[in-house]
């Protein structure tokens, strides 16, 4: 037990550090991307026209009934065949990490969209009737009035998925894109070292995922609603 | 058909009818307010009364009849709603103050956001009405600081803060405690007096006394009387109308 040799750590730094600003912007951009859809499906999802939310359900029930790395998957070798026919170029337009940016945000747009559409379900029906009783339109109604108070009360779930949506840039080793855990597994199987690497990378995504709880609660208490 | 000598009324409800699947709650009502007239409408839990008065600035979609408010049709597919309802005030019965936003914010967002005037000019006004229901030291805290009574005086503000040509209260004091019925009501005696033009679901009968020009009085989706304040107080004419007035005017 004496043989850990932690010194393989700060010896691949450069390569970990790479690793994590890739998992870092990745985890960034699906977030806001699948957040930003995710509730662009919701209201949809909550229409009263059919036309429009018909199509938005079948596709959150589509993706989630996919798993998550068939969806990366399909979009690294869908993405770049689709683009191709467009641009007339030919071979990988789009590369790995473009391609993974677009499964992600599909799949975190359909997980968050159920997220958002049950804020905005928690939120009485008379407060959306208030606001059109000013005067609001649909769009003002929803982002004056509906969605601040929907999103206070998501918050929590919102982070839990969250954490699960950092955890799950992992799996773009799939696609051969370099994150944090597959430059630590590199950097293991070239020092033979997996093990101190492994504990390193399960340290840093706990500590990452306690301070990213610890904030939420922090804002949320600030954001606190007394009804 | 409107003639010099008889504008059109504010308010103009003809045979509205409304379903909800195969159940009718409003069954060929027609009333109207005039311009400056207070209506109080009246009748048990159930009979159509807040699915009347919201049907008034198209919260609740009807499928027969005409209503035309200031001369615009609300239940034209074409009529730009949230324009019509921009110069409706309506207060509601669980307040339905936004509980994310101050009292200020309350009483001035729909002025930036819906009638475009500018902070300065949505705070002058927002705090002028704030001061009138008495709250004006109560700016800055959030709906949740304030009692049932407190809200709903907000409220009434914030809808005056529109500067609406009438108003609906949809049972404005029901989910209010009993000390705190009389401070929303005097706000609404005194904007009756003023002459706001004003349609008021409630079963506060010393407010219809008071100030009503007419009582309408529904029961099962119907209309059942329509009649001045004297009519009604004096000799309700249909029985269910006596009854439900023997019951309400006992306590």
């Amino acid at each position: 037990m004496t043989e850990f040799d932690w010194g393989v750590i700060w010896k691949y730094r450069e390569a970990l550090w790479d690793g994590m600003l890739t998992s870092l912007k990745l985890f960034a951009i699906a977030l806001t991307g699948g957040i930003f859809f995710g509730t662009l499906l919701a209201m949809a999802r909550l229409s009263h026209w059919k036309a429009v939310s018909a199509p938005a359900a079948g596709f959150v029930n589509l993706i989630r009934a996919i798993p998550f790395i068939m969806a990366i998957f399909w979009f690294y070798f869908l993405t770049p065949m689709i683009v191709s026919k467009f641009t007339g170029q030919q071979g990988e337009a789009v590369g790995p990490f473009t391609s993974a940016v677009v499964a992600f945000i599909m799949v975190e747009s359909a997980y968050y969209s159920e997220i958002v559409r049950a804020g905005i379900q928690s939120i009485p029906r008379g407060q959306p009737s208030a606001a059109y009783a000013l005067g609001m339109n649909y769009w003002q109604s929803m982002g004056h009035v509906v969605l601040p108070q929907a999103f206070r009360n998501m918050l929590p779930v919102m982070l839990t998925q969250a954490v699960i949506l950092f955890q799950d840039t992992s799996l773009v080793y799939v696609v051969a894109l370099k994150d944090f855990l597959g430059a630590a597994s590199k950097a293991g199987q070239l020092t033979g070292r997996i093990v101190e690497l492994y504990l390193f990378v399960a340290v840093v995504f706990l500590v990452i995922c306690l301070a990213a709880s610890w904030g939420v609660k922090r804002l949320q208490a600030s954001l606190a609603v007394t009804r | 058909m409107s003639t010099p000598e008889s504008p059109r009324p504010m308010i103009d409800l003809r045979h509205v009818s409304k379903w909800y699947g195969p159940f009718q709650v409003l069954k060929d009502c027609t009333t109207k307010v005039e311009k400056g007239e207070v209506v109080v409408v009246c009748g048990p839990s159930g009979s159509g009364k807040s699915t009347l008065i919201k049907a008034v600035n198209g919260l609740e979609p009807f499928q027969e009849g005409e209503i035309v408010v200031n001369g615009i049709s609300v239940g034209d597919p074409k009529t730009n709603l949230p324009k019509l309802r921009a110069c409706i005030g309506m207060v509601f019965q669980n307040f339905e103050l936004f509980p994310h936003m101050s009292i200020t914010d309350n009483l001035t967002i729909g002025q930036v956001k819906v009638l475009g005037r500018t902070r300065e000019q949505a705070l002058e006004k927002g705090l002028k009405l704030l001061d009138r229901v008495g709250l004006l030291s109560q700016k800055d805290k959030y709906p949740g600081q304030l009692s049932g009574g407190q809200q709903q005086r907000v409220a009434i503000a914030r809808a005056l803060s529109m500067d609406p040509i009438a108003m609906l209260f949809d049972e404005p004091t029901s989910a209010l405690d009993p000390e705190m019925i009389n401070e929303v009501l005097d706000v609404m005696v005194q904007l009756a007096r003023e002459g706001m033009t004003m349609m008021v679901v409630t079963h506060e009968m010393g407010f219809a006394r008071k100030v009503a020009h007419r009582v309408v009085f529904m029961d099962h989706g119907q209309i059942v009387e329509d009649c001045t304040k004297d009519e009604f107080f004096g000799t309700a004419r249909s029985e269910r109308a006596q009854a439900f007035l023997s019951k309400i005017l006992h306590h």
